[in-house]
């Protein structure tokens, strides 16, 4: 018997480079439009104004979300929340429903990889010759042409930080520092912090960022099942695969084993094996095998959406389309729907006053003339609209209960004013110890725009 | 102070993290490549795990540069370590301290509304009180610092003074307030039951007291307690006026600090009264002071800021 000899793995290898191919068809042109509607939407938004401000303005110093009309405060956090739980369920319900098309169409980090990939050809070539210059020792050439990407790169990356950047300082402002450089060190690290980010994960590690850092790709399978769209290759009908014979029968199977598949594929996979992990759904595979089918004059679709249940049982497209609509995609598209229609309602009801009332802990319920009880309160009122208003304070909930300060306060935009004020009843009016009582607080040139918060009135024993 | 009376302590957190520090090191490295026997089917392209039996772990390495950021974490770690306190009782190189970062907020926050409250501390008290915005930014400082006591209308409470009526213990000019505000005052009244002699005379001063006020007492009471009143004298003076400058209340007053009931009179005399206003000259200086004694006096004597108005009669309210 032979001894089996030890061998040493690395547990750790050096990243292979991927260079796709270019492709041209029906899911690239699809993938083109969404790099064009996403970052005209990103670039474009922070320069919309509204009432003589920006339009979209997070405004983390002041602790106020700007949303055109709209103005969020650190107590309206459940909007964030409402706002995460169903880009959440939208990522569930697309996922469930056609897999990674979210990675495939429109995550930043495809987004970005795809336009440094057309910068990348644009100045080194296609697959071919980027292989080829690559592996060309150092020259002026490779130099230059390496400098002018990376130049391109970089310029898009400090443009990409800087608008990130300008949603959260009114970007026209911060131009104006473009302009003298005068960016205080917060804003100098965000735009320097994006634009590296930018630059390294789309120029230098694109896939490695799916396939090892994303989370999404690591829970994603969870949301499949066999009715989910998934990208397929069509092993029945091409293997056995190999190269066309000249009478255009082949081995039998359609797969001609021109290896364009792999070649395309953004995470360097080879479809054929099955599916993977690191498949992040772009189609990209499909687009090159249809051009070669067309080529070989075969029928398009031997990688091609479609679904497992479908490939073993071989559905067809009309049966794949009526399972869509299974169980677990029609919960998660009411739970979307209500949470949806919940926070529009919530939004619309939404009052731009906020009240809270505090007891004053120090006394307990003070008498005073005339033997009639007194309490003292803190009213913290938040005006949270963009206009100053007066407010008219009423207060009830008890018998003779009155309020012995000014009961019209008024508080300026956007202003958080404690306002102080004294309850009394007469004695015998309440029962002895705590009272529940109720305080009103609303806008005098708009009754609608009120806010009612309860409050204890102490009556001491 | 020493986070630890005893030495061993000290060594113990140090020796500890950095066996942690070092021990993610060591296991990096050793992990980083493992020496596999062959299979026998020649086959190396597992890790060798092999659970339940036939359940084996395909060896798809991790990406390099991922490993190179546990090392770079570490070196981190190191750095840290020595840069800021982590180490026991090592206080790091940079000598940064939580207290200082606050100390330096506070500068920060100086710098930025210094100049607001040397504008006011150059202006005359009553000229402050006038200022909206003074008095805007008395009405925060005095919800944050001195409501605790005297409540958030400035009414007081028993024990803590009314601020917004024209009874002053120390006196009501504007400076007297800031006096009172920056050093403190301690009220102290003695425990006079033993000096008025025993229990009856108590009872028979508080009932003279109660006369000099106008409330109800027993006038035969009271007429004994005036023959004991002289040992008052000294402090609330003759007709039991007071006396700003001990701080003694006036007593012909209705306004009591402590209640103006016989039994709580009778207790005051009997047991004395000591109160304390803390000094806020070290915590808030003397700016801020300035404004918030500027508050404070125009909370009873501006007609305009003082906006109360007289409560609504019971019956009124209850037919609301």
């Amino acid at each position: 018997m032979n001894q089996p000899q030890p061998q040493v793995i690395k547990m750790y290898a050096a990243r292979e480079e991927i260079y796709p191919r270019e492709t041209d068809g029906r899911y690239a042109r699809l993938r083109w439009l969404f790099v064009w509607l996403t970052q005209l939407a990103f670039y474009c938004t922070p320069w919309l104004q509204w009432n003589g401000r920006q339009a979209l303005l997070f405004d983390l110093g002041a602790r106020k979300f700007y949303i055109v009309g709209l103005v969020l405060w650190p107590q309206d956090f459940i909007y964030l929340a409402a706002l995460l739980i169903i880009s959440a369920y939208l990522l569930f319900l697309a996922t469930a429903v056609a897999g990674r098309v979210w990675c495939g169409f429109a995550c930043p980090q495809t987004v970005y990889t795809e336009i440094f990939l057309w910068i990348e050809r644009k100045i080194e070539g296609k697959r071919s010759a980027r292989i080829a210059l690559d592996r060309q020792p150092a020259s002026l050439r490779k130099f230059g042409k390496k400098s002018a990407k990376h130049l391109a790169w970089g310029a898009v990356a400090l443009w990409t930080g800087f608008t990130f950047v300008g949603y959260f300082t009114p970007i026209t402002q911060l131009m104006g520092e473009v302009a003298t450089l005068t960016f205080g060190p917060w804003e100098w690290f965000w735009v320097v912090f994006y634009s590296v980010a930018t630059y390294g994960n789309a120029g230098w590690l694109r896939e490695q960022v799916c396939k090892y850092m994303c989370p999404y790709a690591r829970f994603q399978s969870s949301m499949f099942d066999r009715d989910t769209l998934i990208i397929t290759y069509d092993a029945k009908r091409g293997e056995p695969r190999g190269p066309l014979s000249k009478n255009g029968n082949g081995n039998g199977g359609s797969c001609i084993d021109c290896s364009l598949c792999v070649q395309v594929c953004p995470t360097g996979i080879d479809i054929r094996k099955g599916l993977q992990y690191e498949c992040i759904g772009c189609a990209a595979c499909v687009d090159a095998c249809n051009g070669v089918m067309d080529k070989t004059g075969q029928a398009r679709g031997l990688i091609r959406y479609s679904t497992e249940r479908a490939m073993e049982d071989h559905l067809t497209p009309t049966a794949i389309r009526r399972r869509t609509l299974r169980p677990r995609v029609k919960i998660y598209s009411a739970v979307l729907g209500l949470i949806m229609l919940a926070t529009a309602g919530a939004l619309t009801l939404r009052t731009p006053l906020k009240l809270d009332v505090i007891r004053d802990r120090g006394s307990m319920g003070r008498e005073v003339e005339d033997g009639m009880i007194e309490n003292v309160y803190r009213l913290q009122i938040m005006n949270t609209a963009e206009q100053a208003h007066v407010y008219k304070i009423a207060v009830s909930g008890m018998p003779t209960l009155a309020q012995v300060t000014a009961d019209q306060v008024m508080v300026e935009a956007t202003e958080t004013k404690g306002y102080p004020i004294r309850l009394r009843t007469a004695h015998g009016a309440g029962k002895p110890g705590s009272n529940k009582i109720d305080i009103t607080l609303s806008a005098v040139d708009d009754p609608s725009l009120h806010v009612k918060e309860s409050a204890v009135f102490i009556v001491p024993r | 102070m020493a986070d630890f009376t005893n030495g061993f302590w000290d060594w113990y957190i140090v020796v500890l993290t950095l066996l942690g520090v070092f021990g993610c090191g060591v296991l990096l490295y050793s992990q980083a490549k493992v020496k596999l026997a062959k299979t026998a089917d020649g086959q190396t392209g597992t890790t060798g795990h092999v659970w339940d039996e036939d359940l084996t772990e395909l060896n798809t390495p991790m990406p390099r540069w991922w490993m190179w950021l546990f090392y770079i974490t570490i070196v981190f770690a190191l750095a840290y370590l020595f840069l800021y306190p982590g180490l026991g009782t090592y206080a790091g190189k940079l000598g940064w301290t939580s207290s200082a970062e606050y100390k330096g907020e506070l500068k920060q926050a100086d710098a930025e509304f210094g100049p607001l409250f040397a504008k006011y501390q150059k202006q005359d008290l009553k000229t402050v009180a006038a200022d909206p915005q003074a008095h805007a930014i008395g009405e925060r400082l005095f919800l944050t610092y001195c409501a605790q006591c005297h409540g958030s209308d400035a009414r007081g409470n028993k024990g803590f003074p009314n601020l917004t009526d024209n009874d002053w213990l120390f006196g009501g000019t504007p400076d007297t307030i800031k006096e009172t505000i920056l050093h403190g005052r301690v009220g102290a009244m003695p425990p006079m039951g033993a000096a008025l002699g025993g229990d009856k005379d108590v009872e028979n001063v508080a009932h003279y007291v109660l006369t000099l006020s106008g409330s109800t007492a027993d006038p035969i009471k009271a007429v004994f307690g005036k023959e004991k009143f002289g040992a008052c004298l000294a402090c609330h003076g003759a007709g039991g006026k007071g006396n700003p400058a001990l701080g003694a209340p006036n007593l012909s007053d209705k306004i009591w600090l402590f209640g103006g009931s016989a039994e709580t009179i009778k207790e005051t005399i009997t047991k004395g009264r000591t109160t304390t206003m803390p000094p806020f000259d070290d915590f808030l200086g003397e700016a801020k002071v300035h404004v918030l004694a500027a508050y404070v006096w125009s909370l009873s004597n501006s007609t305009n800021m003082n906006d109360v108005r007289q409560p609504v009669p019971a019956e009124a309210v209850a037919e609301q």
